[in-house]
């Protein structure tokens, strides 16, 4: 009885959870696709602040991670094409795993950790300094100001920066594929191109869209419910990178799913 | 027909306003007005709800019950869109300044008269420049919040309070957490704006001194309640035992305090005596 009781607060206040990003997702999309029209002006210029805060300087970060990423695949499963001598599928296997899975979900940790985190220090510490008090009696909508910009730097900089995770990836199995498969480096990346189907990158790219709304999302709405005190920001910081991590890699479950059900056989 | 005189005399006209926390009331039932023109001094220790109500004045807070009439519209019930028209016309300098910590301090004044105007950018520095000489802070415009004092961040925060030319300036503690001397300076900048522009200026404070000094009208608040109205000749003469108690600054005798919270402890069931 008792848990069953507990089941369904938990889920009830997981479900108001996920209303509340929505919530604050609509409005981000009402002022960025109505707004406009409405006489809202949009905040380009603070959307290329951000979009550089998020991803022209996460690159070289992302850049080591994700080359060091393709070197452990290739490691991984050469380990296991080997016992079948099929060690030329490397390039193929490490090519399908980083387009379709870790470029993504590689970045989207990056960026988490130096982003989605930082959203919600920003926003908590605003909250706290009545900043965002001081933005709405000024007749500014917190959310058009801060979070807007945020949205728009996101959507533009998750799929650039996806798609340069998977290279660097590439480049990581290459460095594998030449030294130790008998590879050469022009035939390990026309390899990869013939393994590759355009459906593999753009699955990829479509779930970096999707990461990197729920990372905006969860970052800001963790930042708004920071309340009076500065040890909230914080808990609020925490909280963000805990929730993001854990909710991309449910939209990832819910959307390689959909593709794999929904891909020609 | 009184109530709709008595809100057209005033600019602002608040209504047995009562605000809520949660379950907790804060404000029990104000009534007060603002006339125009006017500096009205919010008075009371610290905990009677005097940012409360301010805060519900600038429609920071939502009333529980009650009705705020600004300018001729309750904020209470109207929209957000007018409820910004009206915010445009209202400067509000918050306590510890909220200056916006990535902009410089012109940046923070220049920040309102970009987003609701249409003026050059040339014309826009020009008010940043005559704003920050009004608070006195010429020459500042490149500083960073963070490279200011407390009590230079606060007189920027003026500078971007008056940078749309409000109608209604709204001050939350101007001289808490300052040194005597920079509150005392404080203190003088709302003087002096008060004489030179025709501004309804409202201040909240704990601070006697200055109240006394900035002050034509007073509302004296206890405990989320209203306990007297007046001129600052009208309070200082005035013999409720309140009022005087927290005018000739008489500490609560402990007692009665450890009573209450007894009291506030047992709140249905007030303990048995022997
Ligand atoms: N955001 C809030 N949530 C809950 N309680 C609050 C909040 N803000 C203030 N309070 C409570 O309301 C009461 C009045 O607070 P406030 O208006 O800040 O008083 P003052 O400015 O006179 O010191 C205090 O007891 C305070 O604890
Ligand atoms: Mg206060």
């Amino acid at each position: 009885m008792a848990v069953t009781v507990r089941v369904g607060r938990a889920t009830l206040s997981g479900l108001a959870y996920v209303g509340g990003l929505a919530r604050l997702g609509g409005r981000a999309a009402y002022f960025t696709f109505i707004g406009p029209f409405r006489g809202r002006a949009l905040r380009l210029e603070r959307a290329v602040h951000q979009a550089m805060a998020v991803g022209v300087e996460a690159l070289p970060i992302l850049s080591l991670i994700t080359f060091f990423i393709g070197v452990i695949l290739a490691l991984q499963g050469a380990y296991e094409l080997r016992k079948f001598g099929a060690l030329h599928y490397v390039s193929s296997a490490v090519a399908i795993s980083m387009t379709r899975e870790l470029g993504p979900l590689m970045t989207a940790i990056v960026v988490i950790g130096r982003s989605g985190s930082a959203f919600a220090a920003e926003i908590g510490t605003m909250k706290v300094t009545e900043e965002i008090d001081a933005l709405q009696t000024m007749a500014l909508d917190p959310i058009q100001f801060l979070v807007t910009p945020k949205f728009l730097a996101m959507f533009v900089m998750l799929p650039c920066l996806t798609t340069w995770a998977d290279l660097m990836g590439i480049l990581g199995g290459a460095l594998f594929g030449v030294t130790n498969a008998g590879f050469t480096f022009t035939g390990y990346l026309r390899a990869t191109l013939d393994a590759l189907y355009l459906r593999d990158i753009s699955s990829g790219l479509i779930k970096s869209i999707m990461f990197g709304m729920t990372i905006t999302a969860v970052g800001c709405h963790e930042g708004f419910s920071v309340g009076a005190g500065a040890e909230e920001v914080g808990r609020s910081t925490t909280a963000a990178v805990v929730m993001s991590i854990f909710l991309v890699i449910a939209v990832d479950l819910v959307f390689t799913a959909l593709f794999y059900f929904l891909s020609p056989k | 027909m009184i109530e709709d005189a008595k809100i057209n005399d005033a600019i602002i006209a608040v209504l047995d306003l009562r605000v809520r926390y949660g379950e907790r009331e804060v404000l029990h039932g104000i009534n007060f007005d603002v006339r125009r023109y006017e500096t009205l001094v919010i008075l009371g220790g610290s905990g009677s709800g005097k940012s409360t109500l301010l805060r519900t004045l600038v429609g920071l807070e939502k009333p529980s019950a009650g009705e705020i009439w600004v300018k001729g519209k309750n904020i209470a019930q109207i929209p957000l869109g007018e409820m910004d028209e009206i915010r445009k016309k209202l400067g509000m300098s918050f306590q510890g300044g909220a200056l916006f910590g990535s902009l410089t301090v012109g940046e923070n004044v220049a920040l309102p008269l970009r987003e609701h105007t249409q003026l050059e950018d040339s014309t826009i520095q020009i008010i940043v420049r005559l704003k920050l000489e009004q608070v006195g802070l010429a020459g500042f415009e490149e500083y960073m919040p963070s490279q200011l004092s407390g009590g230079m961040k606060k007189r920027a925060a003026v500078a971007r309070a008056m940078a749309m030319d409000p109608e209604i300036l709204c001050f939350d503690e101007p001289s808490a957490g300052l040194d005597p001397i920079i509150a005392a300076g404080i203190d003088n900048l709302i003087v002096k704006l008060k004489k030179a522009f025709r501004m309804t200026i409202v201040v909240v404070t704990h601070e006697l001194a200055s109240a006394f000094l900035i002050a034509d009208r007073m509302v004296l608040i206890d405990k989320g309640n209203i306990m007297a109205i007046g001129t600052p000749e009208e309070l200082r003469a005035s013999a409720h035992p309140r009022v005087r108690q927290f005018l000739d600054r008489v500490p609560e005798p402990e007692v009665t305090e450890e009573l209450d919270y007894l009291q506030m402890l047992t709140e249905e069931r007030p303990p048995r005596r022997s």
